[in-house]
């Protein structure tokens, strides 16, 4: 059993109880209850795709509103990098910066340059031979908790770096605490711009641990409006980004992994195909590799649930932003990592519960899930609110439902009822009469 | 003793990449019955490896699992061309696949080594243009 509190909240009326969340959720975590989607928290891993593919509108992230920015005497902005491929015809990303101070912020301090350390240290951790390879990226907090449900042996392949997020609040919070000694540490907000669902739930679970800085998250989306408002063309903005290629590369596939500089690295994007990597990697069937960046997010981080841009659309304009800045113009100070820049909260294995704690009481459960299965009609249609055939004979078995609810079935039992009294009538009716032509 | 339970799944060999959809039910399977991560991992890597074999030189097969208290028992079961010398199959590193089949990562030699190497008793049938069978038994701790 493991506890997790999703960020995905649903506008009851909107939702229709349709079945396309519950066909896309990569966990099979939720269910249509009394017309409703459900999720259930032991197995959702956060990744935001029922919020991005919700044809009503119904599902949304809950990340904090920006009015949080008055809970504190000093606000800082932490803006992801994927942030600054939100926006059309924009050419420097000092306007961004220039507009966070605008709507509010008093300092900011970019994921990204925290991004350029992250990846320098990640090449000495590489190099070290006392490792389990391949070494998986910490930074998809969707990826990370995948990996601690369903992929015991590969919990301790998970970077035991913090990601670039949790250093960039610890590192502004330090340099707020030297430049201002008289502020109190519940003065200072640290206010994270982040593109998705699974960021915030990972700051809510807590699971950066003690090293957990963060004070609010906002979404990148309701930070682009604000901005839109704010931003200036024509003079050209009094600020400038710190960040290089590198950091800003971390906003899509492949960023992360090539700042390593060794070739031997796989980046892979969309949940579904990260599943099949991390099986394949389980399997003990990829050879050779150093380092493994997984996106939960169709492009990665620019996919985000909270974004407002096309992924795609947004890697070209980073592209373009980041072609002329220096390679990586934030380099760490030390030929050791150091202490701060390790995870105290290291990914450990906790699986969703068993059928039944008697593996006797499971294993007969799970024949009678199997025998249910095999009456089905395996069409996986998800009208009976499970996603798949085989997880309706599973909620039958845990008796969280029962087996009218198949509609197939009931279809059956409905024409043999009609057939064992010859009542014909029904169909008759709906048959179109040679009177109405 | 109490009931066991069996899965049944027909592999098909037609298809590379749905290889190894069977281990990553079974998978699934094992961890609703709570089985430690370690049981698991013994059973899904050498099931895992006789899929992918099957895939390889018989066209597909069956595959069968059965959990009872002490054991899960995996048999695969194909109609392929048999193996002519196991001792041969079973060296790490030999190899008959087809170039085709090294180019997609496959066939480095290691099926037959590991799925022994990960289960605790193994049991090759096999005849030459009939078929093979191979029986793997893990243990329940």
């Amino acid at each position: 059993m493991n506890n997790y509190n999703h960020s995905v909240s649903l506008d009851l009326p909107k939702c229709k109880g349709c079945t396309t969340c519950l066909k896309r959720c990569p966990t099979e975590a939720i269910r249509i209850r009394e017309g409703h989607a459900v999720i259930n928290s032991e197995r959702c891993v956060g990744c935001g795709e029922c919020i991005k593919v919700c044809p009503y509108k119904a599902k949304r992230a809950v990340v904090d509103d920006l009015s949080i920015l008055n809970n504190y005497k000093y606000k800082i902005a932490l803006p992801a990098p994927s942030l600054y491929g939100q926006f059309d015809n924009m050419d420097n990303i000092g306007y961004i910066i220039k507009g966070l101070h605008d709507i509010g912020f008093d300092d900011v301090f970019e994921v990204a340059c925290a991004a350029e350390l992250v990846s320098a240290y990640t090449r000495m951790y590489i190099s070290r031979n006392d490792i389990k390879k391949p070494v998986i990226s910490s930074a998809c907090p969707a990826i990370t908790r995948m990996i601690s449900i369903n992929y015991p042996d590969l919990c301790e392949n998970i970077l035991p770096l913090l990601p670039p997020v949790d250093i960039a609040a610890f590192l502004a919070r330090e340099k707020t605490k030297e430049i201002h000694p008289e502020l109190k540490d519940e003065d200072i907000g640290i206010i994270f711009i982040s593109p998705c669902p699974a960021k915030v739930s990972y700051v809510k679970n807590n699971m950066a641990g003690d090293r957990n800085f963060i004070d609010a998250t906002v979404s990148v989306r309701d930070v682009y409006f604000a901005l839109l408002d704010v931003m200036k063309k024509g003079k050209d903005p009094d600020e400038s980004t710190g960040a290089g290629m590198i950091g800003i590369g971390w906003a899509s596939t492949g960023g992360e992994s090539t700042a390593i500089f060794n070739e031997r690295y796989l980046a892979a994007d969309g949940i579904e195909n990260c599943i099949r990597v991390l099986d394949q990697i389980d399997n003990e069937d990829i050879n050779n590799l150093d380092f493994v960046e997984l996106n939960a997010c169709n492009g990665g981080c620019v996919g985000g649930a909270m974004t407002v841009a096309n992924p795609y659309i947004a890697q070209a304009r980073l592209q373009i932003l980041k072609r002329y800045l220096p390679v990586s113009p934030n380099r760490p100070s030390s030929d050791y990592i150091p202490k701060s820049f390790f995870t105290s909260n290291e990914i450990k294995y906790t699986p969703m519960s068993p059928l039944s704690s008697d593996i006797k009481e499971a294993r007969r459960m799970l024949s009678d899930i199997e025998s249910i299965a095999k009456s089905l009609p395996q069409i996986d249609c998800g009208s009976c609110g499970a996603p798949t055939c085989m997880a309706f004979a599973e909620d039958i078995v845990k008796g969280e439902t029962t087996a009218d609810e198949c509609t197939v079935i009931m279809r059956r039992m409905f024409h043999e009822h009609l057939e064992k009294y010859k009542d014909k009538t029904v169909f008759d009716k709906l048959k179109p009469s040679k009177s109405d032509k | 003793m109490s009931e066991a339970v069996n899965f049944h799944f027909d592999v098909d060999g037609e298809n590379f990449s749905s290889a190894g959809a069977a281990s990553a039910n079974v998978k699934k399977k094992l961890r609703q019955l709570g089985l430690s991560p370690e049981v698991i991992r013994k059973v899904s890597i050498a099931m895992y490896e006789g899929e992918i074999n099957m895939v390889i030189h018989a066209n597909g097969g069956t595959a069968d699992v059965n959990v009872d208290d002490d054991y899960v028992t995996i048999i695969l079961a194909d109609t392929g061309p048999g193996i002519p010398n196991i001792e041969l199959a079973m060296q790490e590193g030999y190899s008959t696949a087809r170039d085709n089949i090294r180019a997609l990562g496959f066939g480095a030699g290691m099926g037959l080594p590991n799925m022994k190497k990960y289960s605790d008793e193994m049991d090759v049938q096999t005849e030459i243009g009939v078929g093979t069978t191979i029986t793997m038994k893990v243990k329940i701790d």
